[in-house]
C-alpha cells in the first residue's frame, strides 16, 4: 500500500471524525476562552463584548503577596512528591525483587498498588478520620507511645509534609510495579556472569540491577519534573482548610478559590493561563530530554 | 545457582520480609480501620475502643445510608454515568487509536492528527473557559456534562494505538486481500485480538468515571444531580450533614456516631473499585507497561 489510495484511506479519516469533534469542542473550545485573561470579564456581556484590559490582571497577580506564597507552596509540595515518588518505589521494587516466595511477592504488590485506584475523595475521607486529632487511630497510637496529639491536617507546619507523605503512600505502589517490570526484563545471563565473577546478591544488585533500571528511573523523573506546577488539585482540595492556606494553597486550588468562589473570572483565568504556559514549556522540555537521552516517544 | 545463605543474608531476608509486610499493612490498615468504624456501635466508637476490629457489631450505619435518598440517587447517577461514559470512551478510543496506529504512508496527516490530540494533554484552556463551554452548550445539570468533556481519554488512545501496532501486520494485510475494508478489519480482526488491552483500558475508564467528582461539583447546580463521588465529597470531606427531615431517620441518627455513618459511606463508595481491582491489576502487571513505557 505504498501508493496513496484515497478510496482505501477515507474510512480511516472518517473514524477520526468523532474524536476530532470532541477534542475541538471540549479541549480547543476552552482555549478560545483564554481571552478572558485579558479582559474585564462580565458574564452577562459574554467574551466578545467585555471590556479589554490588556495585561492588567497579570500585573495585579504579580503584585499580590499571595502569588509568591502560592507559587512557592506549589513547587515545594510538588518537589517533595517527586523525590518521595522516586525513592520509595525504587527501594520497594529492589526489596521485592529479593523475595523468593511468589505468593508473598504478589500479595505485597497487590496491596501497595491498590490505593492508586481509590479517588482522593475516598482517601481524604479515610485520612480525615484516621488523622483526626481527637479520635483518629494515628493519634491514639501516638498517645499510646507517649507523644502529644498532632493536628496533622489543621497545622500549617505539618500540612505540606502530610500532603507529600500521603501522596507517596497512595502512589508508590504504582511506581513499584513499573520498576519491577523493568527489573524483570533484565537479561538473566547478566546475573549468571556476575555469579561466576563471585558477586553476592548485594554486588549483583549494585552492579547489574541498578544500572539496568537507571534509564527508566531517569525517564520517569524527567517526565515528573515537567509536572512540577501540578502539585495535585484533587488531593489538596479535599484535605485542606482555611487554617492551612498559607502553606497548603497551590496554583490550582488558588484558581478555584479566586475564580469560582469570589467570582474574579479574569484574574483566575490569568493565573490558569500562566500555569498552563509554564507547564507546557516544562513538559515540552522534559519530553525533549526524555526523547534525547532515553529515546522515549509518546506514540 | 543455589548458595548456602550466610548469616548476613539471613538477617537481610528476615528484615526484608518484615519491612515489606509492614509497608503492606501501612496501606491496608487505614481501610481496615474505616471499615471497623463503620460496623461498630456508637458507644464503642466514643469510648475510643475501635481500632482494627469492629466492636459491638451493628449494621445501623449501613441501614441509615440505605434509607438515605440522596445517597441512593447519587449512586444511581454514578451507575448510569459509568455505563454511558465508558461505552462512549471505548468507542471513541478504539475509533481514534486504529487510524493513528497506521503508518504515515497509509494515512495522510497522521502526524498532524496525532499532535492535535496530544496537544490537548499538554495544554488546556483552564477551569473557567471550560466551564463556559459546557454552560454555553446547555449541558449544566445534565449527565452529558459528566460524560462528554472526557469522552476521549487521549492517554488511553496512546495505550491502545501502541498495542495495535504490536499486532502482526500480516493479519490485516491478509484481511485486505480477502476483500475486507478498514471497518471490517477493525471489528472482526483487530478488536477481538486486542481484548486484553481493551479490558485494561475499559477498567481504567470505569475507575475514572466512578471516581471523578470535580465535574459533578462544578457542572451540577443542584446537588440532586451529583454522582456518588461528588456527593461523598460534599458529605464526607466537607462534612456537610445537610438537613434530614424524616423523623424516623433522625431517631436512627441519634443512635449512631456520625463517624460510623461517614465510614459506611466511604466504604460503599469504594466497593465497585475494590471489585474491579483484582481484574484490573492482573492485566496491568503483565502487559500494561508495554503501552505506557517503551524501552
Amino acid at each position: 500500500m505504498s501508493r496513496r489510495n484515497w478510496r482505501l484511506e477515507w474510512p480511516l479519516h472518517l473514524m477520526l471524525v468523532p474524536g476530532l469533534i470532541i477534542a475541538l469542542i471540549f479541549s480547543y473550545g476552552p482555549m478560545v476562552g483564554i481571552v478572558i485573561a485579558f479582559e474585564d470579564f462580565i458574564p452577562v456581556k459574554g467574551i466578545f463584548r467585555s471590556h479589554w484590559v490588556g495585561l492588567e490582571h497579570f500585573k495585579y497577580i504579580y503584585y499580590l503577596s499571595e502569588t509568591r506564597e502560592v507559587l512557592r507552596n506549589t513547587v515545594f509540595i510538588a518537589f517533595m512528591k517527586i523525590v518521595g515518588g522516586l525513592v520509595a518505589p525504587l527501594i520497594t521494587a529492589l526489596l521485592l525483587n529479593e523475595i523468593r516466595i511468589k505468593s508473598f511477592k504478589r500479595t505485597v504488590q497487590t496491596i501497595v498498588y491498590m490505593p492508586h485506584f481509590l479517588s482522593w475523595v475516598i482517601m481524604a475521607g479515610i485520612l480525615l478520620d484516621v488523622l483526626s486529632p481527637t479520635s483518629g487511630i494515628v493519634n491514639q497510637f501516638l498517645s499510646w507511645l507517649g507523644f502529644d496529639n498532632v493536628f496533622f491536617l489543621g497545622n500549617d507546619q505539618w500540612f505540606p509534609y502530610v500532603l507529600a507523605g500521603t501522596d507517596v503512600l497512595k502512589e508508590f505502589g504504582f511506581g513499584t510495579v513499573v520498576y519491577l517490570a523493568a527489573i524483570t526484563a533484565v537479561n538473566p545471563s547478566l546475573y549468571e556472569a556476575a555469579v561466576l565473577d563471585g558477586a553476592n546478591r548485594w554486588k549483583q544488585t549494585l552492579n547489574v540491577t541498578i544500572p539496568a533500571i537507571i534509564p527508566i528511573t531517569i525517564l520517569l523523573t524527567t517526565l515528573a519534573l515537567g509536572n512540577v506546577l501540578n502539585a495535585g488539585f484533587d488531593q489538596v482540595f479535599n484535605l485542606y482548610s482555611p487554617s492551612v492556606y498559607s502553606t497548603g494553597d497551590i496554583l490550582d486550588t488558588y484558581v478555584y478559590r479566586i475564580g469560582l468562589a469570589s467570582a474574579q473570572y479574569g484574574v483566575a483565568t490569568a493565573v490558569g493561563l500562566f500555569k498552563s504556559v509554564i507547564s507546557l514549556i516544562l513538559i515540552s522540555l522534559s519530553y525533549l530530554a526524555a526523547y534525547r537521552f532515553a529515546n522515549y516517544r509518546i506514540f | 545457582m543455589i548458595q548456602p545463605y550466610s548469616w548476613s543474608r539471613k538477617l537481610f531476608v528476615g528484615f526484608n520480609y518484615t519491612l515489606l509486610a509492614l509497608l503492606s499493612l501501612l496501606c491496608l490498615l487505614p481501610l481496615v480501620n474505616v471499615f471497623s468504624v463503620s460496623l461498630s456501635s456508637a458507644a464503642a466508637i466514643e469510648a475510643g475502643k475501635v481500632s482494627l476490629w469492629p466492636v459491638d457489631i451493628t449494621m445501623k450505619a449501613y441501614e441509615f445510608v440505605a434509607r438515605k435518598h440522596e445517597f441512593l440517587i447519587s449512586m444511581g447517577i454514578s451507575a448510569k454515568r459509568v455505563a454511558l461514559g465508558v461505552s462512549i470512551n471505548m468507542l471513541l478510543t478504539v475509533l481514534t487509536a486504529y487510524p493513528l496506529s497506521k503508518e504515515a504512508a497509509n494515512l495522510r496527516f497522521r502526524t498532524g492528527y496525532a499532535w492535535f490530540f496530544v496537544f490537548t494533554m499538554l495544554f488546556s484552556g483552564g477551569l473557567i473557559p471550560s466551564y463556559m463551554v459546557v454552560r454555553n452548550l446547555h449541558l449544566l445539570d445534565s449527565i452529558w456534562a459528566l460524560v462528554l468533556p472526557g469522552a476521549l481519554p487521549v492517554f488511553n488512545v496512546i495505550l491502545m494505538l501502541n498495542f495495535f501496532r504490536g499486532l502482526p501486520k500480516e493479519l490485516s494485510e491478509s484481511a485486505f486481500i480477502d476483500g475486507a475494508g478498514h471497518w471490517q478489519t477493525l471489528w472482526r480482526i483487530i478488536v477481538p485480538l486486542s481484548m486484553p488491552s481493551i479490558a485494561t483500558v475499559t477498567l481504567f475508564a470505569i475507575v475514572t468515571h466512578w471516581n471523578e467528582w470535580f465535574y459533578g461539583l462544578i457542572y451540577m447546580n443542584d446537588p440532586i444531580h451529583y454522582p456518588l463521588a461528588s456527593y461523598l465529597q460534599t458529605i464526607v470531606v466537607r462534612m456537610d450533614m445537610s438537613s434530614i427531615s424524616d423523623p424516623s431517620m433522625i431517631l436512627l441518627l441519634s443512635q449512631l456516631n456520625d463517624r460510623s455513618v461517614r465510614a459506611a459511606q466511604i466504604f460503599l463508595g469504594m466497593v465497585p473499585v475494590l471489585c474491579v481491582y483484582p481484574f484490573l491489576q492482573r492485566y496491568f502487571m503483565s502487559g500494561m507497561t508495554l503501552g505506557s513505557v517503551k524501552e
